[in-house]
């Protein structure tokens, strides 16, 4: 065991640097963020350069194989990467959906003229992507999905996709949509449904965006109205859909890493040490705090130390233990333990907003309010915990009242 | 024994909640967000429910009623989220006026409150010390850098320092030679303003303002937690009926043990917490020594709460509590706001240990 680099990650890791050094600013602070006062839509433009920047340079797409235009590396240069990048201001990512769900679940089962198409204008910035699935009614339970996609019967080849999805985030910003549709009411609810992909332009496409608790609006709800899909836009078989949207969110969890922004604890400690504790003590001299810079040690160092044993695994070609669906969890929940700490510790000043307190305060906003979202997002805490108790420890399920039974029987 | 609120205080609780749940719901919350002033008809109108004279001297417009129906006020104040400036003016300034024991000064001041007039109190209230303005005897110069309702107050208790450099508490009226900002918060129930004073005539108080000011953070920790425990309340009960109507995989999601012991425990601690506030609401209408511990356990209690149930609230409302337009997001920042408004929690658990060093030492 050790925590060097090998001889060739180190080589990695100085290439990267090298390159960052060359292409973006170096951040003073871990707290600092690209781009402050930018829009959403300026910084999505943003993120669009910055993901071609890097696809030119190799980076776009690092674990890809290279027959899709990546640079056929492993998960562990992807992390050694991602770590560098972390020391440097860029934009935040806008390409994550499409790049670690749709495209992987495109490539896996879409058709040759699918893959000649979409891969590289994504992998280039040029082609942002969200992703169709929830619905007001179908969220943790995503097999519930009633978006319609039906046969044309006046002749054309393809389908009028009818529904209403929800929470999809960058719609407002994104070219293409997968969306998961209904194409057989009478299968039970997980064969009956199908992707395709639509023209977030097309007519029928309507993208409202939804105000979030923060104040701003990533994510979007998207009406289609009798929109019109050539089948040429189907991706993978007539009712595979579901097989295909695991694919896409496998790869999700699979994309290993960013959960937890770099230097966590540092900056916890040097909150501790300006502010003030005790009888003019500063806070870090209090135990308590002691106690909670213990803990968010602990856990930001636990969940890299798992993602290290999963690098491990994966290097080797073997797949990473199960233990990595609750890193999820356990990071959503530090990160609002930090921000939590963050108020705390900075006392009554902090019932202002960052805009009189400033960047490295916006931060710990973002954190706040993104915890919370990171622990519905992809799966709810329930959801996940649902799926440990059963898959990975073997307990007996919920009671199901949905197998078997055809969708259109179900409530 | 006798741990409860009397049927009298009851019959309020129960006129003050119909109020809130009428005039005020958590709608008023949201229009205070771009309206600083859009809780002045419901204040006015819980003045004229008597509201407005809790505590307050018979000499100086009071009714009889005291602590424990200001406890009450708080708790469905903070159902509601009710953006009302009764901590500010109530708990606050009245407060540094009882405890202050200038009897001139309340005789001139206190009538203002009871006729429903707003207040408030410039001073750091989470035990750290911040800028303040100065007093020369006559005049206050400088600034309160927030001040919580400092828009709608019409006077002020004011933390300044005098000329000898020492801390000393003066009253003014914020007439025109002061210039107020309003600052940008996150949570629209506990407005703060940036008050500049440029030569503003002030009184000072006759009393030792440290000890004042002790005395006023340990009674406002006390409205406070039964604030926090309204919301509380407020957040548990939006989310059980959520959990009782949203369906997933055939069921309502309260059907899931993940829902259903979450919202257990939420009950849970505001149950612990609701106890530890009727103690500290005992302690300080009975002034009794047991105040320190009894104040601080209630606002560690409560804060906990209040901070669980709000963020327990989103979970339970998965995507939907995610929105600007659901509810769950106004408990989420006032949880934050509260918990911070006398100083975090570490704070107060400090506190209530070094009470109960004293306690038992004696
Ligand atoms: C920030 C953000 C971004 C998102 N981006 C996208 C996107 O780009 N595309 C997209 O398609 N979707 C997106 N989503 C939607 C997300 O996937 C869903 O919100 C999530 O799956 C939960 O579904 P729901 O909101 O319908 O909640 P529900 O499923 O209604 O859940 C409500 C509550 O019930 C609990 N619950 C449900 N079933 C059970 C059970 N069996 N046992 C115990 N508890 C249970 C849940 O855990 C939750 O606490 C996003 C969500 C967020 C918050």
């Amino acid at each position: 065991m050790d925590f060097k680099d090998s001889t060739p990650e180190a080589a990695f890791r100085a290439k990267c640097r090298a390159w960052l050094e060359a292409n973006a600013e170096r951040k003073q602070r871990v707290d600092e963020l690209y781009g402050r006062g930018l829009g959403q839509a300026e910084m999505v433009e943003a993120s669009r350069a910055w993901q071609a920047c890097k696809a030119h340079a190799g980076f776009g797409a690092i674990t890809w194989d290279k027959a899709l235009g990546g640079l056929g590396g492993t998960p562990m240069q992807e992390m050694i990467y991602r770590e560098e990048e972390g020391q440097f201001l860029v934009p935040r990512n806008a390409f994550a959906v499409s790049l670690g769900m749709v495209i992987p679940a495109l490539a896996a089962h879409g058709s040759d003229a699918q893959r000649a198409r979409f891969v590289e204008p994504a992998l280039y910035g040029r082609e942002l992507w969200c992703q169709l699935l929830s619905e007001p009614d179908a969220g943790s339970d995503l097999g519930m999905v009633r978006t319609r996609a039906e046969r044309c019967t006046d002749g054309r080849d393809g389908w009028l996709l009818k529904g209403q999805k929800v929470w999809t985030t960058y719609a407002q910003f994104a070219d293409f949509g997968m969306v998961l549709a209904r194409t057989d009411p009478d299968k039970p609810k997980f064969d009956g449904l199908t992707c395709f992909y639509v023209d977030m332009h097309a007519a029928g496409v309507e993208v409202r965006p939804i105000r979030q608790a923060s104040g701003e609006a990533e994510f979007n709800e998207v009406f289609l109205n009798e929109v019109f899909v050539p089948d040429t836009q189907r991706i993978g078989e007539v009712c595979a859909g579901w097989k295909v949207t695991m694919t896409a969110l496998m790869s999700e969890r699979l994309s290993i890493g960013g959960v937890i922004p770099p230097g966590l604890w540092q900056r916890g400690l040097a909150l501790m040490r300006e502010a003030p504790g005790f009888d003019g003590a500063p806070a870090i001299e209090d135990g308590r705090m002691r106690e909670r810079l213990a803990e968010l040690y602990m856990n930001t160092q636990g969940l890299w130390l798992m993602q290290a044993r999963a690098l491990t695994a994966l290097g080797r070609g073997e797949a990473p233990g199960p233990e990595l669906s609750v890193a999820k969890i356990v990071g959503a929940r530090t990160l609002q333990d930090f921000a939590y700490l963050a108020f705390d510790l900075k006392g009554q000043q902090s019932m202002v907003t960052s805009e009189l307190l400033g960047d490295s305060w916006s931060n710990v906003e973002d954190l706040w309010f993104g915890a919370a979202g990171m622990r519905i997002a992809g799966g709810t805490d329930e959801i996940v915990k649902n799926s440990v108790g059963e898959r990975v420890l073997g307990l007996p399920g919920e009671p199901r009242t949905d197998k078997g039974i055809p969708f259109r029987e179900l409530s | 024994m006798n741990f409860d609120f009397s049927d009298e205080q009851k019959q309020l609780r129960e006129a003050l909640r119909r109020f809130m749940s009428k005039e005020v719901t958590r709608s008023l919350v949201r229009m205070a967000i771009d309206d600083a002033g859009a809780g002045q008809a419901a204040w006015r109108a819980l003045g004229e429910m008597g509201a407005s004279t809790m505590m307050l001297p018979e000499n100086c417009g009071g009714h009889g009623l005291g602590a424990l129906e200001l406890c009450l006020l708080a708790e469905e104040a903070g159902r509601v989220l009710a953006p009302l400036p009764w901590l500010a003016t109530l708990g606050l300034s009245a407060q540094a006026l009882l405890i202050s024991a200038d009897e001139a000064a309340q005789q001139l001041w206190l009538p203002r409150i009871a006729a429903g007039e707003a207040s408030t109190f410039a001073a750091p209230l989470d035990g750290q010390t911040g800028e303040l303005p100065c007093f020369d005897g006559q005049r206050l110069t400088g600034c309160s850098s927030l001040v919580l309702d400092g828009h709608t107050a019409t006077f002020a208790v004011v933390l300044a320092r005098d000329a000898h450099g020492g801390e000393c508490l003066v009253v003014c009226d914020l007439d025109a030679s002061v210039s107020r900002t309003a600052l940008p918060v996150h949570d629209a129930v506990l407005p703060c303003s940036r008050l500049d004073f440029y030569g503003t005539a002030a009184t000072r108080l006759s009393c030792d303002a440290g000890r004042v000011l002790l005395g006023v953070r340990e009674r406002a920790a006390v409205f406070s937690a039964f604030e926090q425990l309204g919301a509380a309340d407020g957040a548990l009960a939006m989310a059980v009926a959520y959990a009782r109507e949203r369906r997933a995989f055939g069921r309502p999601i309260g059907a899931y043990q993940g829902i259903k012991h979450k919202l257990a425990d939420v009950y849970t601690l505001n149950e612990m917490a609701r106890v530890h506030c009727y103690y500290a609401a005992w302690a300080l209408a009975a002034d009794a020594p047991e105040l320190g511990c009894a104040a601080a356990a209630a606002r560690i209690a409560a804060t906990d709460a209040l901070s669980y149930a709000a963020q327990e609230n989103i979970q339970t409302h998965g995507g939907m509590g995610y929105t600007w337009d659901m509810d769950c997001q106004l408990f989420y920042k006032h949880a934050r706001a509260s918990a911070v408004l006398l100083g975090g929690r570490h704070l107060w658990s400090e506190a209530l240990v070094r009470s109960l060093e004293q306690t038992a030492g004696e």
